[in-house]
């Protein structure tokens, strides 16, 4: 669509006028999905090893690719793939995907200055994209320019969902052709991507002693009881440790 | 394969989505009303971190001292480079590389 468009049609202010708005739109979009370019490639990079643990669980593609669009959020996805043992321990794995992507809830109130105005539909048509890079990079451009459209937000997405079924399905792809995973360490990649991920969580040396409650009870639940259980448990143990310490320093992360 | 299991597999995935967008739209929605300090936002914030850390500690363990060892070099490299990709490729070379030396 170009400027041309609209001046053949003088006579019809109102018509230009949306057009002009619905160009503007779109290139907010178009440059959202240019600047997360960068964070797309390693979007896809870490899709690929998903895709890989995928096809070892015995999860089809077209299950996979029905996940990268309806859950789209990469650590939960993790998550629910290493706890993929049949029969599936739904509760289980509903409540883990819950406990992580509990931040998204932050991350949600973080975005209401940017959607400030905006209709119901047009918030409930953009959230679903929201993932924590797309977030970064338009709150980055936010902080820059005291500025940014929630069209700039939807670009991102859409890179970012791209990069994610571009990445995990061609892991699948991979996946499909090796035949013994212990020979690559595969069994082991879910344990480095797990340490990695929650290192990059890391805030801090307030995080110390939640995290070794954590582990603690998740190492003795887990001989305790059957199934994921100690996955939630150890969660809570040390999230509520986390709110304890919170509460008799009673003041800000800084104090600490 | 069969039907049952891919119910499953689908009430899973179904489950997970709108569980991960009713946060995401709830957040934006119920901004004003979210704890801005105290005892249950450190506990919210606090969470992603916990649950990782004890989805993985079990399974660290039981890999044994190349599995502790190959962790702690992920950890470091995550930690220092920030790159979640890279860490995880150092600690699967540093747990093949102790497969091969322990045989």
């Amino acid at each position: 669509m170009n400027p041309e468009t609209s001046s053949r049609c003088p006579n019809d202010p109102s018509l230009q006028v949306g057009r002009d708005e619905r160009f503007v739109a779109l290139q907010d979009v178009g440059q959202g999905f240019t600047a997360n370019l960068p964070v797309a490639a390693s979007v896809a990079a870490y899709g690929s090893v998903l895709g890989v643990l995928a096809v070892q669980k015995g999860i089809s593609w077209v299950q996979l690719l029905v996940m990268n669009l309806s859950v789209f959020a990469g650590s939960a996805q993790f998550v629910m793939v290493d706890m993929w043992v049949p029969p599936l321990p739904i509760a289980e794995m509903t409540l883990a995907v819950l406990a992580i992507n509990l931040r998204y809830l932050l991350i949600g109130a973080s975005l209401e200055p940017v959607f400030r105005g905006a209709s119901f539909w047009h918030k409930a048509c953009r959230m679903h994209l929201v993932a924590d890079e797309n977030w970064a990079v338009t709150m980055a451009v936010r902080r820059r320019d005291g500025y940014v459209s929630t069209g700039f937000l939807l670009g991102g997405g859409l890179c970012v969902v791209t990069a994610w079924c571009l990445g995990t399905l061609s892991g699948h792809l991979l996946g499909a052709a090796i035949e013994d995973p212990s020979v690559y360490a595969l069994d082991f990649a879910f344990v480095a991507v797990f340490t990695a991920l929650a290192m990059s969580l890391w805030r801090g040396a307030s995080d110390t002693v939640p995290w070794v409650v954590a582990a603690a009870t998740a190492v003795v639940v887990e001989r305790l009881l059957p199934g994921k259980w100690y996955i939630i448990c150890g969660a809570l143990a040390g999230s509520l440790v986390a709110a304890c310490r919170k509460n008799r320093h009673g003041g800000d992360e800084a104090e600490s | 394969m069969g039907n049952g299991q891919d119910l499953q597999a689908y009430g899973a995935i179904v489950a997970a989505a709108l569980v991960t967008y009713g946060l995401r739209l709830g957040g934006l929605l119920l901004s004003s009303r979210l704890p801005r300090g105290g005892r249950s936002r450190a506990f919210m914030e606090a969470l992603p971190g916990t649950l990782l850390v004890a989805l993985v500690a079990p399974g660290i363990l039981a890999a044994g001292p190349s599995g502790i060892v190959a962790a702690t070099c992920t950890a470091a490299v995550s930690l220092k480079n920030g790159n979640v990709f890279l860490a995880m490729l150092v600690g699967m070379a540093v747990k093949l590389a102790g497969q091969y030396l322990a045989g």
